[in-house]
């Protein structure tokens, strides 16, 4: 138990072949232009210091939603123990569009990393007794109901975590 | 009666044919993932204990949570409707349905909807209701009901499922693959969910400080279903409040690991309703979600149908502790061979089914499968919430004996009918729960009860009239019981006065009149540890009754039992018990049937035949005196010791004697007491036996000598292989 959060994260995500992406506000426009299959819808994200990079479209519609390819949202936890990220409700629509493309991106800041689901339902607590809904979203969405296990049955079929390293902390 | 038994063993056999490959391979999968999975977890036993504790809490407390999460969720802008059963139920969502003119609702997988029979309640209003898990969909199109709680359609083969989507929509080219046909489903279920006016969920848990639902999923289709369309309603039994978010927690880290044996499923949605996730609506295609000013309505419908009286109910109450996650119907030999098809009433399937179905469409519904539960224990140590699932089914067997009617062959069998029983009691049963009557008049008339026992007419006869499988091997009784052959030999070998310890060692009616030697080479074995041993006149357990579901037999045998211990007890002998499943019964079941003092005092005094020797040679005394050898041997563990964690000292003591151990890992053997005898369930046992076969005819353990610990295991392994086997006392007998 001596792996820091961050790096146990990591390697949970590893075990469960989701790709992972450590970067800091200087490189994220370019990890994400990277990363990403246009075309890109997302939402704001509620991160001081960075903002989606011009190739994500983050007022999206139905129509180009239906067209994306990935959606890029902010995660407001990351759960070390199981490599989850927790996907906010919002009123700007980040949490049900996550689910409408073939790549989701899940923007996560290491400050918002705790380590067990314990700690995460603690934190979630209040906010769900504040009327918030959330999803805890682990890899990409999967079926075994026709006779395999096939990656993206209503959901994304592949997930890209990216954890942003900040000292400051933003407006959430 | 018999033609009742021709009729189950009919549709038995059907299923067995038809699901049983597809559900055992399914089953065996997702039950050797959950022993994968929890074992990854650092403090299993801990969460299942929390799990429990805050079920059992919720549970007590119904009724103010119940007003708690109503307030809550009005308060949160959410209506709450709590239907007395499933027609009010039904008689409110179709109102929900007509107000928001809905042509189209979907729905995300929930077993209490199937309960409620909601979607033909819906349909006959006009409504067209799409099931949106896969599972479920292709069990609508194909018009068959679930085979499992978790994953409804394990019993269809891959094929099954292409053949089924080419013929009804006929696509330009063949499906053929998971990944094809997969994507084939979901493309046409993104289209009816995108123009569907209503969502219909159901809820693995709601939180009364929040009135937060949460949903485990992972095709992501409960998501869409609960915010696409701008009304939800979501159907929950009361049992499903929990007093807070908090609370959620164990069960997050239990129920995928439980169920289909992932860590974690995909996504466990959190919704606090209505959720301030716009609409996705397709009629204003441009409209930017972000610029969205929706009016959601949110219907939370608990369902009571029968809980409130289960929660009232000592035996039934800690059904509704069950969180649904399966882990007792993959754990369950007979379930891995059959599904829930068979395995199942009208809704539930699986263990804990009896307890649901009894529960909320009665007793009818729970006798249909109450027999499947042989009563081997192995789903215990597995249910997260630590619910006594055999003991419910067996508290159901009794009820559903003591509403039976009286047969017209009573008179045959009237003097194996202990008085607590009612009349109407099922002759197989009475025969079978009454096993030690028969022994005595067996062994007393040896080898001529034998000889009869076997003539043809005596055979079909017995086939006839208590459904004793004709092709099964009846046990011979020795004209000798062990007791006999003890006091002929004059008592034990070892004095009081050289003994380092001393042994009461319990005679079963088995081991008495049946498997003798294995008895006397357990007297050997104990001699020669320096064990001073007794045999002295006990009374059966009260195993066989309860197993028939005579619970009243039962419970005056254990006061009998104990009555007839006590005093060696507390003269400081040691009970020793051979056959497992009688050991079981004075540590696990007689808890229930027993004044704790007396359970305490027994059950902390007896002990596993291997389980004893193993803690003589660490105390000291001499394995020299115990015949060892280097020969291999396959072990197969009694599926109640395993449930104990007894399995370990055969294995530990034959391995320190010498031996090389391979032991099972099937969770039964299939005979499971006189569950392998019964004519209509003959072909079901041979087939789960069939794991087991197959296991002891395969390298490694091919060429091994065989042992087994219970008698039904031994009679069992010696119909399924050629070789024999053995209690595995017999191995370590200085005699031989
Ligand atoms: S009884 Fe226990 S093991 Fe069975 S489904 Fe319910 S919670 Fe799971």
């Amino acid at each position: 138990m001596s792996a820091s959060p961050i790096d146990r994260f990591t390697r949970s995500l590893e075990d469960l072949d989701v790709a992972v992406t450590r970067t800091d506000p200087a490189g994220f426009t370019e990890t994400i232009e990277t990363i990403v299959e246009p075309p890109c819808v997302g939402t704001p994200l509620p991160f001081a210091d960075v903002s989606v990079p011009d190739v994500v479209d983050t007022e999206p519609t139905p129509r180009t939603l239906e067209a994306a390819q990935t959606t890029v949202t902010a995660a407001s936890m990351g759960i070390s123990a199981y490599g989850s990220v927790v996907l906010p409700s919002r009123p700007d629509g980040s949490e049900q569009v996550s689910l409408f493309t073939d790549l989701h991106v899940p923007v996560v800041r290491e400050s918002d990393i705790v380590d067990s689901m314990a700690g995460a339902i603690d934190r979630l607590g209040p906010r769900l007794r504040d009327g918030e809904s959330a999803i805890i979203a682990t890899g990409p969405s999967a079926t075994a109901d026709m006779g395999a296990l096939v990656r993206g049955a209503h959901g994304p079929k592949e997930v890209h975590v990216v954890i942003l390293s900040t000292d400051t902390e933003g407006s959430q | 009666m018999s033609d009742a038994r021709e009729a189950t063993a009919d549709r038995i056999r059907h299923l067995l044919r038809t699901e049983g490959a597809a559900v055992e391979e399914n089953t065996l999968g997702f039950n050797q993932g959950r022993y994968d999975s929890v074992a990854d977890l650092e403090d299993y036993e801990g969460l299942k204990h929390r799990a429990r504790e805050i079920k059992a809490d919720a549970i007590e407390r119904l009724p103010e949570l119940i007003d708690e999460v109503t307030a809550r969720v009005e308060a949160n802008g959410g209506t709450v409707y709590l239907a007395s059963d499933a027609a009010d139920a039904n008689r409110y969502i179709r109102e929900v349905a007509s107000e928001a003119e809905a042509d189209r609702l979907v729905k995300s997988k929930s077993m209490t909807s199937e309960e409620l029979e909601v979607n033909e309640a819906l349909e006959a209003d006009g409504v067209d209701v799409v099931e949106t898990d896969l599972g479920e969909w292709v069990l609508q199109l194909a018009d068959e009901a679930p085979s499992h709680i978790v994953a409804p359609a394990i019993h269809k083969s891959r094929e099954e499922i292409a053949r089924l989507f080419n013929e009804l929509f006929d696509p330009d080219e063949p499906l053929e693959t998971a990944e094809e046909l997969t994507m084939f489903a979901r493309e046409k279920l993104g289209e009816q969910i995108r123009e569907a006016d209503v969502g219909m969920t159901g809820a693995n848990f709601i939180t009364a400080d929040s009135g937060t639902i949460m949903l485990v999923t992972s095709e992501g289709n409960a998501r869409k279903t609960a915010v696409v369309p701008d009304t939800h309603v979501a159907v929950a039994g009361v049992e499903k409040i929990v007093p807070s978010v908090e609370d959620l927690s164990p069960f997050i880290e239990l129920i995928g690991r439980s169920g289909t044996g992932q860590d974690i499923t995909s996504y466990i949605s959190l919704l606090t309703p209505p959720v301030d996730s716009p609409v996705v609506d397709v009629d204003e295609p441009d409209v930017a979600f972000a610029d969205r000013d929706d009016d959601r309505a949110f219907h939370l419908v608990l369902i009571d149908n029968g809980r409130m009286a289960m929660r009232e109910d000592d035996d039934l109450r800690e059904t509704l502790y069950c969180i649904r996650c399966s882990a007792c119907a993959n754990s369950c030999a007979n379930f891995q061979s059959v599904g829930g098809h068979a395995f199942g009433g009208e809704t539930y399937s699986g263990g804990i089914a009896t307890g649901w179905e009894a529960g909320v469409h009665g007793y009818d519904s729970a006798a249909t499968f109450n027999d499947l539960c042989t009563g081997c224990s192995r789903c215990v140590n597995q249910c997260p919430v630590g619910i006594d699932i055999p003991w419910i089914n067996t508290v159901v067997r009794d009820r559903l004996n003591r509403g039976g009617d009286p047969s017209r062959f009573e008179f045959l069998y009237e003097e194996l009918v202990p008085d607590e029983e009612p009349s109407g009691i099922d002759l197989q049963k009475r025969l079978f729960g009454n096993y030690g009557t028969l022994a005595k008049l067996g062994s007393a008339t040896a080898p001529l009860s034998n000889a009869i026992a076997s003539l043809s007419p005596v055979r079909s006869a017995m086939e006839r009239l208590v459904g004793i499988d004709s092709r099964r091997e009846l046990p011979s009784f020795e004209r000798e019981t062990l007791r006999g052959w003890f006091a002929s030999r004059g008592g034990c070998q070892v004095s009081l006065a050289d003994a380092d310890r001393e042994v009461v060692l319990y005679a079963d009616v088995y081991t008495n009149h049946v498997a003798v030697d294995r008895g006397k080479a357990a007297v050997r074995v104990l001699e020669a540890l320096d064990v001073h041993v007794t045999i002295p006149s006990v009374p059966e357990s009260g195993r066989a009754p309860l197993s028939q579901g005579m619970v009243s037999t039962a419970d005056r045998r254990a006061s009998e039992v104990f009555a007839a211990l006590a005093e060696p007890i507390d003269a400081g002998r040691d009970v020793v018990v051979i056959e497992p499943s009688d050991l079981a019964m004075f540590t696990r079941e007689y808890e229930r049937l027993l004044p704790a003092p007396s359970y305490e005092r027994l059950s902390s005094n007896s002990y596993e035949l291997f389980e004893y020797i193993y803690g003589l040679l660490e105390n000291g005394a001499d394995p020299d005196q115990l015949r060892s050898g280097g020969e291999a041997i396959a072990y197969h563990a009694h599926c109640q010791q395993r449930t104990l964690g007894l399995e370990v000292y055969t294995t530990a003591v034959l391995s320190e004697l010498g031996y090389d151990v391979l032991e099972s890992d099937v969770e039964c053997c299939g005979m499971a007491g006189s569950f392998g005898y019964k004519r209509q369930y003959y072909e079901l046992s041979m087939d789960v036996g069939d794991r087991l076969r197959e296991q002891f005819e395969r390298d490694p353990a091919r060429n091994r000598r065989v042992v087994a610990s219970g008698t039904s295991c031994v009679e069992q392994l010696s119909d399924l292989l050629t070789r024999e086997s053995e209690h595995p006392v017999m191995v370590i007998d200085p005699a031989d």
